[in-house]
């Protein structure tokens, strides 16, 4: 298989001289292209257009902004499997500015950002990790004496396209969690005027990030995305219809407690709290870390963290969903997982950067209550 | 010379959000705060949730040590409930933080650290063939060849031929405190880009276990990943060959890639073994329970507090001296500002009292930071790999006294050189190359148990609420990478009451206190510091990358206020 990663093209180099001068063949060069198109869920015709578009001679510019967050996101794309963050970093775009990697630091980075902003006015990609605390005027984050919320702004305004990684740039996340102290809120809630791409979860696979840049690369825009603006190459499918122990469901083959028989028959986790059926997530699909696992392989209920307001509406992590019964799955989970993506916010409705966006059905808010896994009197969840 | 203002901000290369303001006079830095610039503010968020979910909500502390605080908090929800889990799931924690241990440590030597010491444009007029001799004259690491460092140089050249530098922009390139000649910069740049792909491939060790990284799953009670050597989907022989083969693969690289260079890199920069001391108070609570968490004598780094730079005293530690401040903190105390508090008496609430934004200066304002400021019987105290290093020291451990031993030799320094930017470093190296090779002891320790018939991850005896006390409280301490980590728990009528955590950048990134006496990171910066030329910083970020801040873990996000627990209790 191969990655790009020896050299980096050069002004008006030909494909065909810059694989050569790689000493790689134009044949493995594609086979990892159709790689990448079959992971955007692609017609794998579309695969000379990938790498067309992967060897264009000017590398975009990319501004990450990282703001109210605890890093997992961006440890997250460090594991990118294919690209690599090697390859993303040196070959596949500019990273003109992003705090973790960058060897400058105070006045010589925000110049570098000010300069990125300036020089690539409206052609640049605006990459967000991390909520925009509101409250008190902003003060609760601060990068360079300015306000979360006042530097995402004027990142917004010469953006091309906007792609918020992971919850707390979807909507918040943990320290949006009831009460929501310092008032945090995801990106769409802060460049209201523009279409946003959520790359959903806490974090969200590696892959499906860079997946997501390479389709930008590729196609000049953002991909198809649900309701909720996450791309449906990956969240179009919910993890219990694609789960690898749902056999064990459907069968009736569930684990009651942690580490019983049924444990150790890798059985259905729902009794012990699964939020797979209301969940909609690439995890069994994409996997993680290089396809070793996912939380369900590894024998842990999933936690929904890819649906807004999961600390609040999936907890207790360990209380069982109600009425996801036997064969009438179906009709159970998709109202369950409508109604949790309506929930949250409607401001999705245009997603510019999208040709085809699916239009949402409007239904009536409905969150489930979440039993407690071992009382039988199945308390409701305190906080609502 | 007049005194010159400086500020830093953002700090990068580091987790979080930081910012460094400094008065420098004549190369010499007179004067150092530390702002940490963000607040989360969760404090209110634990109250009334199941104590068995506690362990994921912590965990999204901080995504970079993202082991620490959720094995912290199942330590502490387990003190409160009296749960022993099965030695088998005590010995597969160690694994999942001792990864995590060696690959975030590298990942901070090569990703966060190395270019303060490297300068990547110089890297460009070396030449491979010299660097080859270099790499093969202190590691028998296969990819040292002149081939392949000319490949690196040849990407490197590319890269920066394309007139579009990333996140290399505005480096301070060519600094006069850059000391590696070319050859060495290049061999520091391709295993820059080595480790990339190493810290990808070695993590994968939490993703057995816990299903994924970053932010693997924990369970109160043990572990949830089962163990059958029968079962398709669960810890198995092919499971434990790979574990097997990853840990020999992180072993491979940090003694034959991050602990050479590191000694390598250190020899061009000895003189940093006399800058950037600061505290010499040292606090560590002791990792690594090789029996049970308990058992503090089964601790592989031991537990204990060395005062005043002296070694020949090991100070036991005793959880109720430990008091935080908010004199030069937003926040406001019940009591007024100078009251220091007890976690277990701890209040947040936030009040900002600085200027409004966008900021000029902070220094000169009474108060400066989201960061309170822990002192442990009023001292302020350094944590993380140096102070684990100290105590150990101090307290005879074998190991660490020939690693300790080996770096004087090799450097060819005294003693006191541990207490100091360079020290840091090279503690941080030290305790890796131990870890890696620990890695293998609990890995046998685990098929030996397994192999006697012992599967046993998980006690579920208290998992249902209904047997809980109707009261119960509880601590957890954990030394994390960055330093000694606590968190306490109060659990009333099956919900958390109160939640609270003390972590290492808190201790490490505190302010000045109500006498006055700065915080770790600014005393170290007033300790014989240089400052060669303000506009470029590139010293102070060499001395606070030697404490690898994570700012996101220090600002005291998690305390319960009393007016809260009150509510609580009304339920």
């Amino acid at each position: 298989m191969f990655y790009p990663q020896s050299h980096p093209w050069s002004d008006g180099e030909s494909l065909t001289g810059y694989l050569e001068r790689r000493g790689i063949n134009r044949r493995d060069f594609l086979a990892w292209c159709a790689e990448i198109t079959a992971m955007l869920g692609l017609a794998s015709a579309v695969t000379p257009r990938v790498a067309e578009a992967l060897v264009a001679q000017k590398r975009p510019s990319v501004i990450w902004l990282q703001l109210q967050e605890c890093t997992g996101c961006v440890e997250s794309v460090l594991r990118s499997e294919a690209p690599t963050i090697g390859d993303l970093v040196l070959d596949l775009v500019s990273l003109d500015y992003q705090h973790t990697l960058m060897a400058g630091a105070g006045k010589q980075v925000e110049d570098a950002l000010r300069a990125a902003e300036e020089k690539n006015h409206g052609q640049y990609l605006l990459v967000v990790t991390g909520s925009i605390p509101l409250a008190d005027n902003g003060i609760y984050c601060t990068v360079g004496g300015r306000t979360a919320k006042e530097i995402l702004l004027e990142a917004g305004r010469g953006a091309k396209a906007v792609v918020a990684i992971g919850a707390c740039a979807h909507w918040g996340s943990v320290q949006a969690a009831k009460p929501n102290p310092t008032g945090a809120v995801g990106v769409s809630e802060v460049l209201k005027d523009r279409a946003v791409v959520n790359i959903a979860g806490c974090p969200p696979i590696a892959d499906v990030v860079t997946a997501t840049i390479v389709h930008y690369l590729t196609f000049g825009r953002l991909p198809v995305t649900d309701y909720d603006g996450r791309p449906l190459f990956a969240y179009g499918a919910r993890i219990h219809d694609q789960c690898n122990r749902r056999a064990n469901f459907d069968a009736g083959q569930f684990v009651e407690r942690f580490d019983d028989d049924a444990a150790r028959r890798g059985w259905c986790l729902y009794h012990v709290g699964c939020k797979g059926p209301e969940t909609f997530s690439p995890c069994p699909i994409f996997l993680w870390n290089d396809k070793t696992s996912w939380p369900i392989g590894a024998g842990h209920p999933c936690l929904g963290c890819t649906e807004r307001h999961f600390w609040d509406t999936m907890t207790p992590f360990y209380g069982r969903l109600p009425n996801v019964g036997g064969f009438a799955v179906e009709r159970y989970a998709d109202t369950l997982g409508a109604a949790l993506a309506i929930g949250a916010t409607a401001g999705v409705a245009a997603h510019a950067a999208a040709t085809g966006v699916h239009q949402y059905r409007e239904r009536k808010r409905n969150l489930p209550v979440i039993e407690s896994p071992d009382t039988e009197k199945g308390e409701p969840h305190g906080r609502h | 010379m007049a005194v010159t203002r400086v500020v830093v901000d953002p700090i990068t290369r580091i987790e979080g959000h930081l910012r460094i303001e400094a008065q420098a006079d004549a190369g010499r830095i007179t004067g150092a705060w530390a702002t940490s610039t963000q607040f989360r503010g969760i404090e209110t968020i634990m109250q009334g949730r199941d104590p068995r979910d506690a362990w994921a909500f912590t965990q999204r502390i901080c995504g970079v040590c993202t082991v620490v605080h959720a094995v912290a908090s199942c330590r502490a929800v387990e003190d409160a409930l009296d749960i022993r889990i099965p030695p088998n799931a005590n010995l597969i924690r160690n694994l999942v933080h001792g990864m995590q241990f060696i690959q975030d440590h590298v990942i901070h030597f090569y990703h966060l650290h190395a270019l303060d010491w490297v300068d990547v444009v110089s890297a460009l007029s070396a030449d491979p063939a010299g660097t080859a001799r270099l790499a093969q004259s202190i590691s028998p690491w296969p990819n040292n060849s002149a081939t392949y460092f000319g490949e690196v140089k040849d990407r490197l050249k590319g890269f920066v031929g394309t007139g579009q530098l990333g996140i290399f922009t505005n480096g301070y390139w060519g600094h006069p405190a850059y000391k590696l000649p070319p050859e060495a910069n290049l061999m520091a740049v391709a295993h820059y880009l080595e480790a990339l792909d190493w810290q990808r491939d070695v993590i994968r060790l939490h993703t057995i276990f816990g299903g994924k990284n970053p932010h693997p799953n924990f369970l109160v009670g043990g572990m949830a990943s089962a163990i059958n050597l029968e079962g398709r989907a669960t810890i198995n022989a092919a499971r434990l060959s790979e574990i097997h083969d990853l840990i020999a693969r992180a072993g491979a690289f940090v003694e034959q890639v991050y602990w050479p260079d590191l000694l390598a890199i250190a020899g061009f920069y000895k003189e940093w073994g006399a800058i950037g001391g600061g505290t010499g108070n040292y606090l560590a609570v002791g990792e690594f329970p090789e029996s049970d968490v308990r058992d503090l004598d089964s601790m592989y780094f031991p537990r204990g507090i060395v005062m005043n730079r002296d070694l020949t005293k090991v100070w036991p530690y005793e959880q109720q001296l430990v008091k935080e401040y908010i004199s030069s903190s937003w926040y406001e105390y019940s009591k007024g500002d100078d009251a220091g508090l007890h976690p277990y008496e701890g209040e947040t609430q936030a009040k900002y009292t600085g200027p409004a934004t966008p900021w000029t200066y902070l220094q000169g304002e009474k108060k400066y930071s989201w960061m309170k400021a822990p002192r442990y019987d009023g001292h302020p105290m350094e944590v993380g790999p140096l102070a684990r290093a100290l105590v150990a020291f101090a307290s005879g451990h074998r190991d660490v006294r020939e690693m300790v031993k080996e770096v004087m030799d090799r450097l060819n320094v005294g003693p006191a050189a541990l207490f100091s930017t360079l020290g840091r470093t090279a503690a941080r190296g030290m305790e890796t190359v131990l870890l890696a090779r620990r890695m293998s002891h609990w890995y046998d320790a685990l098929v030996g148990r397994i192999q006697s018939g012992d599967t046993r991850t998980h006690n579920g005896d208290k998992w249902d609420p209904s047997t809980w006390p109707m009261k119960a409280q509880g601590y957890g301490f954990l030394d994390a990478p960055r330093g000694a980590l606590g968190h306490w728990v109060q659990i009333e009528n099956q919900k958390i009451a109160r939640y609270q955590c003390v972590v290492p950048s808190t201790w490490n990134c505190s302010p000045r206190d109500k006498e006055g006496q700065p915080g770790p990171y600014e005393a170290a910066l007033m300790d014989h510091h240089p400052l060669v030329r303000p506009d470029q910083p590139l010293e102070i970020l060499r001395t606070i990358h030697s404490f690898d801040p994570c700012m996101a873990c220090g600002v005291h996000v998690l305390d319960a206020t009393g007016a809260e627990v009150m509510s609580v209790k009304v339920q």
